[in-house]
């Protein structure tokens, strides 16, 4: 009747490097878990927390945040602007009782296809042991109301 | 009264401070143009009035309606369920009925722990722990009181709204305005916007508007205004200061920050920004000035209460809306009730 819980993982991925890992770990038929949804950006920079925050809101049970290794940033130094948004945003999260668990920041480099899948498949186990995060607001959050624009009335 | 031919006016407040009400009083000899052009129907601030008067009129037939604070209890969504059958245009008055505002800051907590704040610390004066009882019977018969809710929630997750009109309080210029605009409306000189649109406020942000000098931004730890004398010219997040201006939308003539009080995000999210926090923790998280995870964690460690920094008035519209133990509380007393 209650099927097992399979965890959906939102995974953003950066175009220069952990993008191309998640390539190559294709092309070399590296094997992982397929519950992860890679979504490409040109860099862990462009990650806007409220994308973190959606994918939770909407019935993601976990985030996994990937770019290039520090120092190695395509756009020098976007990446740190990564990692202090992961950290401020765990905190955020943490107060709003989500596990910290649920969300993860790896580097991986072009060439880390085989680590980066055995990152993927290590967060799955962890986020399956955490349970389902079954926020209320799925359904709601993925269907963004759209605001027009505001009006400006002069004072 | 009802038969002098002049369009309908009713205010209300739910869950709010009366702000609100104090702004548009603000807008002064104005305030005798909304009387010259509207007939106040329901003010329950302002004027004498029973919810079964409004329960008497007819559908649609109050034409302007603003209405200010949060759904907390069930009164709040009866009334908001109420004015909205009876007005043709719903206005989201205020931070509260846009966003949640402050009042749903409680929704990081449980509704029992909000109550055991309210009436079981040692700051109230409760010797026998008394808590309000739904139900109670007098002499004189049965009394309900409103049932708490576990969620607070903006207007427009109980009722469908027409304009959004942000702000603790909006200011009273913009006030002024929307007001003149709907008089205008209603006489044939001027169209109202889109519905679902925020009025009375900009496109921009508040630090668009403020003064402040800004430069490059390398933030090496945050400070508040009472720990230290702020430099008057600079911009206060330069200085250490959390100051929400950068995700704000603007409207406010930067008010605050331009008298040396950072901005709290009441205006709330710019176009086309669905979450205020996540947002704001963006910009302010890019510029620490550290590429060393322990430094980060050192300086972010000087914001003690993020959430309350980040959706200081809007949580409730964010896009998790409460923490993870007001829902299972919320959720929980749904299946109960």
């Amino acid at each position: 009747m209650t099927e097992a819980f399979e965890p959906v993982i939102i995974g953003f991925t950066c175009n220069w490097c952990s993008y191309r890992a998640a390539d190559l770990a294709g092309t070399a038929r590296v094997k992982y878990a397929p519950n992860v949804r890679l979504i490409r950006l040109m860099c862990s920079g462009r990650l806007d927390p409220t994308f973190v925050l959606k994918a939770l809101a909407s019935g993601a049970d976990g985030v996994m945040i990937t770019g290039c290794h520090p120092g190695e940033c395509h756009y020098l130094e976007q990446n740190y602007k990564a990692m202090r948004r992961y950290h401020l945003l765990k905190r955020m999260l943490a107060q709003m009782g989500v596990e910290p668990g649920r969300v993860k920041l790896v580097w991986a480099s072009a060439a880390e296809g085989v680590r980066l899948a055995g990152e993927i498949t290590k967060l799955v186990e962890e986020v399956r042991a955490l349970g389902p995060l079954n926020w209320p607001t799925a359904g709601v959050a993925a269907a963004l109301p759209a605001k027009p624009a505001a009006l400006e009335v002069p004072a | 009264m009802t038969a002098n031919g002049k369009p309908k006016f009713a205010m209300y407040w739910a869950a709010a401070c009366g702000g609100c009400e104090i702004a548009v009083l603000n807008i002064h000899e104005k305030i005798l143009d909304v009387d010259a052009n509207f007939d106040v129907v329901f003010w329950p601030v302002a004027m004498d009035a029973k919810y079964k008067d409004v329960e008497a009129m007819p559908d649609q037939s109050i034409t302007l309606c603003l209405f200010n604070g949060a759904i907390r209890n069930s009164e709040n969504r009866h009334i908001a369920e109420l004015l909205r059958r009876k007005s043709k245009i719903l206005v989201a008055f205020g931070s509260c009925a846009c966003e949640g505002g402050f009042p749903a800051l409680s929704n990081l907590t449980t509704r029992e722990e909000t109550l055991r704040t309210a009436f079981s610390t040692v700051s109230t004066d409760n010797p026998q722990n008394l808590r309000p009882q739904p139900n109670y019977t007098v002499p004189e018969g049965e009394l309900d009181i409103p049932h708490m809710y576990s969620v607070v929630r903006p207007l427009d997750q109980a009722v469908p709204v027409d304009y959004y009109m942000p702000g603790c309080p909006p200011e009273s210029e913009q006030i002024a305005a929307v007001v003149e605009l709907v008089i205008k409306a209603l006489k044939g000189e001027a169209t109202l916007p889109a519905a679902g649109s925020v009025i009375g406020a900009g496109h921009s942000t508040v630090c668009d508007e403020c003064t402040r000098t800004r430069n490059e931004k390398k933030i090496t730890g945050f400070t508040r205004i009472q720990d230290f004398r702020p430099d008057p010219a600079l911009c206060l997040l330069e200085q250490g200061i959390l100051c929400n201006g950068p995700a704000t939308r603007n409207g406010c003539t930067a008010r605050c920050p331009m008298a040396g009080v950072p901005c709290v995000g009441c205006y709330g999210p710019t176009d086309g920004a669905r979450d205020f926090g996540g947002r704001l923790m963006s910009a302010v998280a890019s510029v620490i000035d550290s590429t060393d995870p322990q430094e980060i964690e050192r300086i972010l460690d000087q914001i003690p209460d993020p959430v309350g920094s980040f959706y200081h008035t809007n949580l409730a519209g964010s896009l998790l809306q409460a923490s993870k133990p007001t829902w299972e509380e919320d959720q929980h007393a749904a299946h109960h009730d």
